[in-house]
């Protein structure tokens, strides 16, 4: 156990948690998303970094059956999750939106404090 | 030489992430999301993972970006300062983040090649998709053909989520006259 | 047009190439790195360059919004019918290896035209949610897009009739 095998989790954890720390304690709700999207990503680089081999290539097969390659599994995975991601960020995108129609702010707490006079 | 390489690209990431969260312009927050993006876009190329790499950059640092923008410009684009307390949620997150740290200690070290990703359903399709499937690209073989199902249900959850956007922002219907 | 000249020109030389790109992506996804998810992503960030560029006016004119609003369930449907016909054809539900007269070959094209349904879905569903966000607001009652003057028109008129 030392630092060197293990300091990209740390990091991939000190991203989710920076991303958390948004998402909880800011008011604003653009920056919330900013928050999802820096934890989202921190969980993607989590995954990738699993795959790894040292020596591995890319997993594209090649003729050479000495070849080690990386392990392919959670880069699929990883991939939809992108693009879906980016899908689920847009409809976030939109309700902002349409609470910015609606209450004229997106900070949560004016949005609070007008929901009180009803 | 490549773990430096490694660590300097993480703690640029680091760097970026905590900047865009103390920003209080959105739009310098936005941009740097981006930035953020396109760094991870890089990581992802330098441990093998080429098409998530490209997916990321064309993604997070393109369409995502230009998205919030698009946003920021119907909306407001100054984070007003909260007067709330931060204790709570830096303790929540501090308590989280120190649990996390201690879960990685059962970890796989980074890119051991025996760890049990390594050694369950990957060696099947590396060995044996070239025969199967006849592709190449291993990457493609499996999303589309050993977890296809899986695919469908991804490619559904993005019409979904395109759906609903449709029905929040509305795009060639009629819209309601008269905002309340 | 004669704001952003240079981004203008460079767009404009850009855009086939990008394009290009996205298509190679799309159909060599078998053999190199790529596939339907970054294909559709690469068209979609084409189209809403070009948008960005141009105007949302010029771009919703190259491309209708009807054609997008059809290709998102197709690329679905494309997907889930290559499910049907290989049950049709006595195999399981996107078993492609009964979709030719050998397994390599049905696998080749089951996969070719899965990636190719995820590509329409991706492409069609990023540039209308780009449009939706990009339209909001300047669009008249009837869903279609104000010319610029008229915009500003709206504008002035929903200020001016609200308390």
């Amino acid at each position: 156990m030392n630092w060197v095998t293990h300091y990209n989790y740390w990091i991939v954890i000190l991203l989710m948690m920076l991303g958390f720390y948004t998402i909880i304690a800011r008011g604003n709700l653009v920056k919330k998303i900013i928050g999802l999207n820096i934890f989202q990503t921190s969980v993607f680089v989590l995954f990738i970094s699993m795959g790894k081999i040292p020596g591995g290539v890319a997993p594209i097969l090649r003729d050479d059956p000495t070849t080690i390659y990386s392990n392919p599994l959670p880069h699929v995975l990883i991939l939809t999750a992108i693009v879906v991601g980016v899908a689920t960020t847009a409809l976030g995108l939109a309700l902002v939106v349409r609470i910015n129609e609606a209450y004229g702010t997106i900070e949560e707490d004016e949005i609070h404090e007008q929901d009180r006079f009803f | 030489m490549s773990t430096l390489i490694d660590i300097l690209l993480l703690s640029l990431m680091g760097i970026t992430a905590l900047a865009a969260v103390r920003m209080k312009s959105l739009f310098g927050a936005v941009m740097l999301t981006g930035i953020f993006s396109l760094l991870s876009a890089l990581w992802f190329l330098i441990l093998d993972a080429v098409d998530v790499s490209f997916t990321e950059a064309a993604v997070g640092a393109g369409i995502s970006t230009v998205l919030m923008l698009g946003t920021l410009s119907l909306t407001k684009s100054e984070e007003k300062t909260s007067n709330h307390s931060q204790i709570i949620p830096l303790f929540v997150v501090f308590v989280t983040g120190g649990v996390l740290i201690y879960g990685t200690l059962d970890m796989p070290d980074f890119a051991d090649p025996l760890a049990p990703i390594h050694t369950h359903v990957a060696p099947h399709y590396i060995e044996k998709s070239g025969a199967e499937i006849g592709v190449p690209n291993i990457v493609t073989s499996v999303l589309a053909s050993y977890r296809g199902f899986d695919t469908l249900g991804e490619v559904t959850v993005i019409f979904t989520a395109g759906v609903g956007v449709l029905l929040l922002l509305g795009i060639g219907r009629r819209r309601e006259d008269g905002d309340e | 047009m004669t704001h952003h000249f240079i981004l203008r020109v460079i767009t404009k030389l850009l855009i086939p190439l990008i394009l290009l790109f996205a298509l190679y992506v799309q159909f060599h996804g078998d053999f190199g790195p790529g596939g339907g998810f970054q294909a559709g992503v690469i068209i979609a960030a084409a189209l809403v360059l070009y948008a960005l560029v141009f105007g949302l006016n010029t771009a919703s004119a190259v491309i209708k919004e009807w054609v997008l609003l059809v290709l998102i369930p197709l690329g679905v449907l494309i997907y889930a019918g290559v499910g049907v016909a290989s049950l049709l054809l006595g195999g399981n539900y996107l078993d492609y290896n009964v979709l030719a007269h050998d397994p390599v070959h049905g696998q080749h094209l089951g996969i070719l035209l899965v990636e190719l349904g995820v590509g329409m879905t991706v492409a069609a569903v990023l540039t209308t949610i780009f449009f939706a966000f990009a339209g909001r607001g300047h669009r008249d009652a009837n869903g279609n897009l104000l010319p610029h003057s008229a915009l500003s028109d709206e504008i002035r008129n929903r200020k001016d009739g609200q308390p």
